[in-house]
């Protein structure tokens, strides 16, 4: 008797805690663009399950069709995903129509400070409005536009003749803009061992947001602003000033001068498949890609080395990266916040880097190790150092499409000029921002 | 009574039922097979409609289902009929229709009337051509891509070797002046064959007695041709161009995948600017006026047409 009574109790104490096991686990769904750091994000978060008892699945976007596609899952209310690393740009949508999670309660009760993570990610990834203390994203993945280029080319004895000889100056890393231009004009046509190749690949593209980042690349280093005074939407005389005309100007003399032929509509795939294939000197890309540029055996290694997106009459670097929130429309968000807490720690932000990941976290990028920890780190944290974003705004995606058609425009079909496709552009945004009551 | 199977249905028919029914009016039971159609058109077609139509005078946007809808009168139509953008749109369409209905009218008239001869392999040669329509556009988008790629396509070394060109001296789908007929090349590849089909019924539904009539009163091939096959054969032409015409106009995804709608805005056609007021940009009740505007050019054109397309066949 007493045996039975033991085993019924050991029966009953294994099914009530097989219940309570059963009753915390839940199935998180992550979201995120499909590419390289998700990848490492994969292979990170079997750490979270093996901790937790919960488990992962991913929801990998291409690029092409991250935006539409989240933001479509976003706006009817879906519940496909417990956690999004959504675009830096959403933000605003996100935290004023309600699709994120406010996170301050959170990080109060959790100890999780802000001020751990780099500023600029930190304002950038998750606040809304911007510069205030609403938080809305925990800074997942650091990232600018920056560049890369064929190393053993640069340091090959005839091509620095013939470069010294057409230009008078040394082949190096450009330290401006226009040094960067007279490099990939250099290139371009160019044989070498016994191929025609081409100065740079840059965007192109015209159904995302491909021509804005690649534009915004020479629009930030010649001082380009979106408004007068931050907050007053005034946009005349700041995204239509001489220097911005200047600067447009100058993408649409790379574009024509320096870049493979065919070259309208590219991205981020483009730019890889360009520089992989032997095709271009330099390429500019998200360093998101970097660790996977320089592990890649025929142009990686050796033959790569990285740098900063060129300032010209100033420091600037296009913004990329993202933050990871919480959707408001999730039933698990007590595991999916339990996941953003595991995040935060500083060792896992340092495992996170380890794969591929760019952490934000100051531990990380502020160890001595870190700089010598890749051959893009450095270039790294010089390019958060000064990087701008594009507008943050619940309109994000009509301000964005508005950009896209009017470079592309002069850009590439060559239809105006500068001025006409940067007058234009304000008077979309303001068409915008009066729909929006901000006018 | 004969054993038919109307008999057989009618004495299976309890007999309750059947009192129900003999109670009806020849109208009421008209009604009710009619009513569910009746029904459903109201709610997916008329329904749709009207709430679009109620739409296109507001400011509503659906990714903010909180913020207060407002009646903004005619600006949505004043913005779109004011606005430049637009209209190249609308030539941009109207560029695409014309010359891919002319393209494929002229070239799959021809290939029928020579798949209509009688030689060896006609059956294979017809499967050959059909082919191509029954590639999923999206596909046939990115393998056009390829084969205009100015460094490796193929289409290009083809035009170089005719005309003496560098084949990456030219780009079909970066040109502004060449990207536009890229997309009615490539359209037209994929749907002659289907005008072909069209007219290869017509040219077969011609009685063989009418040319043997004409060549007994020594009519030439050239005159039958004009006064027999054209004027026989013009009610099909008129409907293969009637469905090349609507779907042309909405045509989306093949546009899409080749040129991503460019360079610039030369390949925007109004079907993919109105999906992206929609659904990139959310502007549900600007949207909504374009869309009522479109339907109703689609609309009116395809009513003259119609009553057109009747003449001929009445003649």
């Amino acid at each position: 008797m007493k045996t039975f009574k033991l085993a019924s109790a050991s029966a009953i104490a294994l099914a009530a805690a097989s219940f309570a096991g059963s009753a915390q686990a839940e199935e998180l769904t992550l979201c995120w663009a499909a590419w390289d750091p998700a990848n490492a994000l994969v292979e990170l978060s079997k750490e979270f399950e093996a901790q937790s008892g919960h488990t992962m699945s991913f929801e990998f976007i291409p690029w092409p069709n991250f935006a539409d596609r989240m933001l479509n899952e976003l706006n009817s209310g879906g519940k496909l995903c417990d956690l999004l690393i959504g675009d830096s740009q959403w933000i605003g949508g996100g935290a004023e129509n309600g699709h994120y999670v406010k996170l301050n309660d959170f990080f109060d009760a959790e100890g999780i400070s802000m001020s751990d993570f780099a500023d600029a990610t930190v304002y950038a990834y998750s606040t809304w409005p911007k510069g205030s203390e609403n938080y809305y994203a925990l800074p997942a993945m650091g990232d600018a536009n920056g560049w890369f280029y064929r190393k053993d080319w640069f340091a090959r004895d005839d091509i620095r003749a013939a470069f010294l000889e057409a230009t008078g100056r040394e082949l190096g890393e450009p330290q401006t803009q226009k040094e960067m231009l007279e490099i990939a004009q250099f290139f371009q046509g160019r044989e070498i061992d016994g191929q025609t190749v081409y100065g740079a690949a840059i965007f192109t593209e015209r159904g995302s947001e491909g021509i804005t980042m690649g534009v915004t690349s020479a629009l930030y280093p010649w001082g380009f602003k979106y408004e007068n005074t931050p907050g007053s939407y005034d946009m005349e005389g700041a995204v239509n000033s001489a220097e911005a005309v200047e600067a447009l100007e100058f993408y649409k003399e790379f574009y024509e001068t320096a870049t493979p032929p065919g070259y309208t509509n590219s991205y981020m795939g483009e730019s890889l498949d360009a520089f992989k294939s032997g095709q271009v000197a330099m390429a500019m890309n998200w360093f998101a890609f970097f660790p996977g540029l320089y592990a890649d055996p025929n142009t990686g290694g050796d033959k790569i080395d990285f740098f900063v997106n060129p300032p010209q009459n100033q420091a600037g670097s296009t913004l990329g990266g993202q933050g990871i929130s919480v959707v408001a429309y999730s039933d698990k968000q007590d595991a999916a916040l339990e996941y953003i807490k595991w995040f935060a720690q500083p060792d896992v932000q340092q495992k996170w880097w380890d794969l591929g990941g760019y952490s934000a976290h100051k531990a990380v990028l502020e160890s001595p190790d870190f700089v010598d920890s890749a051959p893009f780190a450095g270039d790294f944290l010089e390019a958060m150092g000064a990087v701008q974003d594009f507008w943050q705004e619940p309109a994000y995606a009509e301000l964005l499409l508005a950009m896209q058609k009017r470079i592309h425009d002069y850009v590439v079909a060559d239809q105006g000029t500068a001025q006409e496709a940067l007058d234009k552009l304000i008077e979309d945004w303001t068409e915008t921002f009066e729909d929006e009551g901000k006018l | 009574m004969s054993d038919t199977p109307l008999n057989r249905a009618a004495s299976a028919t309890p007999p309750s039922v059947a009192r129900k029914i003999r109670g009806l009016s020849d109208r009421a039971i008209a009604w009710i097979f009619v009513g569910p159609t009746i029904f459903l058109l109201l709610a997916i077609n008329i329904f749709p409609l009207i709430w679009t139509i109620n739409l296109s005078f507001t400011n509503f946007r659906a990714n903010r289902p909180n913020r207060e809808v407002e009646y903004v009168g005619l600006r949505n139509y004043e913005r779109i009929l004011n606005d430049s953008d637009i209209w190249l749109n609308m030539q941009a369409t109207a560029h695409f229709l014309f010359w891919t209905i002319f393209f494929q009218v002229l070239i799959g008239f021809t290939l029928a009337y020579l798949i209509n001869k009688k030689f060896k392999g006609n059956d294979l040669w017809t499967t050959i051509i059909v082919l191509p329509m029954m590639l999923s556009p999206a596909v046939v988008g990115n393998f056009w891509k390829f084969l205009y790629q100015p460094q490796i396509g193929l289409f290009n070394y083809i035009v170089a070797f005719f005309t003496g060109k560098e084949p990456s001296s030219f780009e079909m789908l970066g040109s502004v002046d060449l990207a536009p007929w890229s997309i009615v090349i490539v359209d037209t590849w994929m749907w002659t064959p289907f005008v072909m089909l069209i007219c290869l019924a017509g040219l077969r539904s011609i009685p063989d007695y009418i040319y043997e009539a004409a060549e007994v009163d020594r009519a030439s091939k050239l005159r039958q041709f004009f006064t027999i096959t054209i004027p026989m054969i013009l009610p099909f032409l008129m409907l293969a161009v009637l469905f090349r015409g609507i779907e042309n106009f909405k045509m989306f995804d093949l546009v899409v995948q080749l040129t991503g709608r460019g360079p610039g805005s030369t390949t925007e056609l109004t079907s993919i600017n109105l999906k992206r007021e929609a659904f990139e940009k959310w502007r549900t009740g600007y949207a909504s006026a374009y869309a009522i505007i479109l339907f109703v050019t689609v609309f009116g054109l395809a009513s003259i047409y119609v009553k057109a397309l009747n003449k001929v066949k009445e003649r």
